[in-house]
């Protein structure tokens, strides 16, 4: 389960970072690359938080201050 | 969630709080890199930004001025910050006790929790720009203070509860989450950018550079607004967070840090949230200015709607929440540091009332800047005290850490420091019209002198007695 969340957070971040890049050359609509980012936003929410980890101590940290 | 687990969850929070921490729960690097990187884009940003833009700075005054004044303050971090930290292992709130006792630091946390009560208001109100957008709410302008309709009024109290009830029962939950986020909205900030740039015709450098100085950062303020130079952007930038460094409430966070050196790792915050994410907002409003040309409408949610779509405006809301959401929880442990008998629950819950109130007046927004740069201004004389405390009581000839050392609760040296310089700056203000962003750099400087002449007067060194 773990690696296909993974998979798709990574797809979620490169929906989110490609569509303005792709819209910048001019090979995309404004809603699509709309569209694009939103598909990417939803693919991260829904699997970032169940495995990412590392930020623990880092987490841990700033509610101490 | 049971009692019992939110008793865990504040006991983990108050670990070592009158003890250095010990080597065995030293953090790494990363955890440094990630924290700070994650700190600095936050809701603010999407203020912050926009603001430069509406002050009419040029280009070339912001980018050499955020890069000069983000290096200012990741040099404070690391020189002045953490070398106090990492040597003495003290949450902020100990080391002041020890030095300034228990009843100034009670007025210190007071003042404090009421700066985080209207941080936390002004990101409420950020994240109501966006939450009102389905609902066509009549959004403030750059001009407006005080709320300007029923719905506004009702989104941010809305929201105002919904937060402080998370704060309530799961601020943890909230805390991962926002680190979880992190990522995502970095590139929402890069993204936005790059999408406002093409909006307004950037397809090369040469077009960049002639777009970012006659559209985006053009030097001419909006109607009934200051003008900003390179001065204004170098101090904003080096002092925005000031209580942080020279202010040193994270003694707090580095004190967990296995060498001085990791106070360097700053840089990733400051040149992500205070350079980038300044930058990409500041775009996004020129769009908007493009786009409705005349308006006076300051709202970050619509213009991130603008330009990225849905994914903007969850970006402001989630940024704005995740911000608003532990400065009310840090506000509450603030006050119970003053109310130690009263729950946290109750402290929380009144914390939120305060701030919600606060949202729901546009003001905090529109002044963000100079609400930010007073903050740090109030609580920097302490952070000054400390650093006096650390380096010039050996050589000046007072006793080190004169409260615990004399068994007070109140030194008079570091309180008269704190209102004393206070004084001045509001002199420098009042009589020779000093902003109140530029005020920081002297007021240090004059709070250290003061907690020297005056602890040299009130705890000079016992001379040794002849054998």
């Amino acid at each position: 389960m773990r690696p296909l969340l993974i998979v798709l957070s990574i797809v979620g971040l490169v929906l989110t970072a490609l569509p303005p890049i792709v819209y910048f050359m001019e090979e995309l609509t404004l809603s699509s690359c709309k569209n694009l980012m939103l598909i990417g936003m939803i693919c991260w929410f829904v699997s970032a938080p169940f495995w990412i980890n590392s930020s623990k101590d880092a987490t841990k940290i700033k509610n101490e201050n | 969630m049971s009692k019992n687990k939110f008793k865990k969850i504040i006991a983990e929070n108050n670990e070592y709080e009158r003890t250095p921490v010990p080597a065995a729960s030293l953090k790494g690097s990363r955890s440094f890199l990630g924290m700070y990187a994650g700190e600095h884009a936050a809701g603010t940003e999407f203020v912050i930004g926009p603001l430069f833009v509406a002050h009419g700075v040029t280009a070339t005054d912001l980018i050499v001025g955020l890069l000069i004044g983000n290096l200012l303050a990741v040099l404070s971090w690391a020189m002045i910050t953490a070398p106090i930290a990492t040597s003495k292992r003290l949450t902020l709130y100990y080391q002041l006790e020890r030095i300034a006792g228990k009843n100034v630091v009670r007025w210190y946390n007071l003042v404090n929790a009421l700066m985080f009560c209207f941080l936390a208001g002004s990101m409420i109100a950020v994240s109501a720009t966006a939450v009102g957008i389905p609902f066509n709410i009549e959004m403030p302008t750059l001009q407006d203070w005080l709320p300007k309709s029923i719905g506004w009024v009702v989104v941010v109290l809305i929201m105002g509860v919904f937060i402080t009830l998370v704060a309530i029962r799961g601020y943890n939950t909230v805390a991962k989450f926002a680190n979880v986020m992190s990522p995502w909205m970095i590139l929402i900030f890069l993204a936005a950018g790059l999408i406002g740039l093409t909006q307004l015709g950037v397809n090369s450098f040469d077009s960049l550079l002639i777009t970012a100085r006659e559209v985006i950062w053009t030097g001419v303020p909006l109607p009934g607004l200051t003008k900003f130079t390179i001065w204004h952007i170098i101090f904003f930038a080096w002092f925005c967070n000031m209580a942080m460094h020279i202010g040193m409430s994270d003694l707090t966070i580095l004190r967990y840090a296995k060498s001085w050196t990791y106070g360097f790792y700053s840089f990733a915050g400051v040149y992500i949230g205070h350079f980038l994410a300044w930058i990409a907002s500041g775009i996004l409003y020129a769009v908007f200015l493009q786009a409705n040309t005349g308006s006076q409408e300051f709202a970050p949610g619509a213009v991130a709607y603008q330009a990225v779509g849905v994914a903007g405006a969850v970006c402001v809301v989630v940024a704005g929440w995740t911000t608003a959401n532990p400065t009310i929880y840090r506000a509450g442990l603030a006050l119970q540091g003053i109310f130690p008998k009263v729950p946290t629950w109750k402290i929380t819950a009144i914390v939120g009332g305060i701030t919600s109130l606060a949202a729901c007046f546009p003001a905090l927004v529109m002044k963000l800047l100079d609400f930010v740069a007073l903050y740090g201004l109030l609580l920097m004389p302490m952070g000054a005290v400390i650093f006096a405390d650390y380096y010039f009581s050996k050589r000046m000839g007072f006793q080190h850490e004169q409260a615990f050392a004399n068994g007070s609760d109140f030194s008079l040296p570091a309180f008269l420091s704190w209102i004393l310089t206070l004084a001045f700056c509001l002199g420098l203000n009042l009589i020779y019209g000093l902003e109140i962003f530029f005020l920081g750099l002297p007021g240090w400087f004059i709070a250290v002198f003061i907690f020297i002449i005056l602890s040299r007067m009130k705890y000079p060194l016992a001379k040794p007695t002849p054998a």
